[in-house]
């Protein structure tokens, strides 16, 4: 159990109380506790900098996109699985899906880049054929769309596991009962499947709108570089580029605190909501 | 359940949702296969034919290892291989020792101070240091170009532990109480009950540590100097970003790598989790949910 522990304590703990840098004018020389304070400082100077609250605003626009284009496809992908009855078919369709799962961010983003790049695949196709060929990843138009894109590859059929579990939970005797009672296909899906997993659906929404400002930092720091910043700058890669690149320690962290602060309360927030609504949420 | 069995009361299918069906697994199927397999003929054709193809090679007509011989003869990338081998392996064995004591300690009713310390471990999940103050702690404990900072600040992660708890909770009592009578410590219990029927949960944390070690590499680029890099740092230089490849042995840097070579790196990068994946694959679902579900 210590060494455990003592990894908690350190490496959270010790890097949670670090935050106060967040307060001050970070000095090399002087190191974290000798630099000097400077209040709410950061906070001031982080709300009046444009640069800042455009990187809010992509964070939260991706966000929307992935909770809109990307969350409903893997509870779809379930859904269809969970149809299947032909099981070695279904044991194969979910090994490849899980795949990409597993795959890291630097690999996803090269495959991306040979497929949908000036020179990759699909512009090759189009050339050979005579056509306008299109530049999707180096577009600053395109990048949203495509990091949600990228998000849909990689995690979708991971994220199958959950609903199908939560679907292989419901009884079967319930679809017998209700098909002897004469339900189709549909009312079955409407009244035994859907009730089955909505808790998991809320479970996840709740913790999705927690990470809400969180959105894939390594991917959006992969790509920034091809699209520039007024696109792909989110929080996370804001941090970054202030305190790591620049060297505005105390400026990042502040920013940091606000995520972080604002995360947890929305998981609150959210949480409460889910108990009005008579579901389990994510704790008590 | 046998290969096909459609519960008696279950109406077949019209040849319409059928046919539907058929067509989005496949489409799931294509979009996941069809990138490695451009990515792996790439790589084996020869630089003309690929030039010729302009770019890209779905199927080589005469596959050549040239590109592998030509990033093995390099330097850079063997020694990144060494890097990204020798982290993943001592980290997730270190990761592992880590997290079964604590996730051990942490399912056992009445271990003093068990209840305090799930309190800590879940409070970091909710609510993670951020990464300035992250940053200036591997800093201040001069952990900086060391291979140590890329396992240390990862050592133990939240959801591998609930997993493991969660499994071995699920272990039966009356093990637990058999091994006590028969005079068994802590450590023996741990070591000879729990541990051998934890085979699948293991399996799977395991990976999960692997794969997070293997695949790493912003904290690479944050603590490492360039002749140090692992693999996917190497990857992220030289494939994603496109800067030239120096040679480690000269030092020379030279022309952007062809594109087999690029797509030879980015195969070495690929494979053994491609490798891993199938002998533990099976566990995914088993191990996942005995943790999940309980969470």
């Amino acid at each position: 159990m210590l060494p455990g522990v003592a990894y908690f304590l350190l490496f959270h703990y010790g890097a949670l109380v670090g935050n106060v840098i967040a307060f001050k004018e970070y000095v090399p020389f002087d190191g974290l506790w000798g630099s000097p304070w400077v209040g709410s400082g950061n906070f001031r100077r982080m709300f009046e900098d444009e640069a800042f609250w455009d990187a809010v605003l992509n964070t939260l626009w991706i966000a929307v996109l992935q909770l809109v284009f990307y969350f409903p496809v893997p509870l779809g992908l379930a859904l269809l699985l969970h149809t299947l009855t032909w099981s070695s078919v279904r044991r194969f369709v979910q090994s490849v899906a899980y795949l990409p799962h597993f795959i890291s961010w630097v690999i996803v983003v090269a495959l991306f880049q040979q497929v949908l790049g000036d020179t990759g695949l699909l512009n090759s196709g189009l050339s050979g054929a005579g056509l306008h060929t299109v530049d999707i990843i180096g577009d600053p138009d395109a990048f949203k769309p495509l990091v949600v894109a990228q998000v849909i590859w990689k995690d979708a059929g991971w994220g199958t596991i959950i609903f199908l579990a939560a679907l292989a939970q419901v009884d079967e005797q319930q679809y017998e009962a209700a098909a002897i009672d004469g339900a189709g296909p549909w009312r079955r899906f409407w009244h035994v499947t859907l009730p089955a997993i909505r808790p998991v659906v809320v479970l996840l929404l709740i913790m999705r709108l927690g990470d809400i400002l969180s959105v894939g930092f390594e991917q959006m720091l992969l790509q920034r570089d091809a699209v520039g910043p007024e696109a792909a700058e989110v929080i996370d890669t804001f941090v970054y580029h202030q305190g790591i690149v620049g060297g505005d320690y105390g400026f990042a962290a502040a920013a940091g605190l606000f995520k972080g602060l604002v995360g947890a309360l929305l998981v609150y927030a959210a949480n409460k909501v889910a108990h009005r609504l008579g579901e389990q949420g994510v704790y008590r | 359940m046998s290969a096909s069995a459609r519960p008696g009361w279950m109406e077949k299918p019209r040849p319409l949702t059928q046919a539907a069906k058929a067509l989005a697994l496949t489409a799931v199927v294509l979009l996941v296969c069809v990138p490695f397999l451009v990515i792996v003929s790439t790589s084996l054709a020869s630089t003309q034919e690929v030039v010729d193809n302009g770019g890209w090679v779905l199927w080589p007509t005469e596959p050549t290892l040239d590109a592998y011989r030509d990033i093995f003869d390099g330097g850079i990338v063997t020694h990144a291989l060494g890097v990204s081998a020798g982290v993943t392996i001592a980290g997730t064995l270190l990761s592992l020792a880590c997290t079964v004591t604590l996730a051990y300690a942490l399912s056992r009713p009445g271990v003093f101070g068990g209840k305090p310390v799930l309190l800590l471990v879940l409070f970091t999940f909710l609510f993670p240091p951020g990464m300035i103050p992250s940053f200036l702690l591997v800093k201040e404990l001069g952990l900086l170009d060391s291979y140590a900072s890329l396992v240390l600040p990862v050592l133990v992660n939240v959801f591998n532990l609930v997993v493991l708890r969660g499994f071995f909770q699920s272990i039966p009592e009356e093990l637990y109480e058999a091994a006590r009578l028969d005079g068994a410590g802590d450590w023996r219990v741990l070591v000879s009950v729990v541990l051998p029927l934890s085979k699948a949960a293991l399996a799977v944390v395991g990976l999960f540590y692997a794969v997070a070690y293997w695949n790493s590499w912003f904290y690479a680029s944050l603590y490492l100097e360039s002749d140090h890099w692992p693999l996917q740092q190497v990857l992220r230089t030289y494939v994603v970003a496109g800067a030239g490849l120096t040679d480690a042995t000269t030092g020379e840097a030279t022309v952007t790598a062809p594109q087999t070579v690029q797509m030879a790196v980015l195969v070495i990068a690929t494979v053994p989790i491609l490798l891993v994946y199938p002998f533990l694959q099976k566990y995914f679902t088993k191990g996942v949910l005995t943790g999940a579900v309980k969470s």
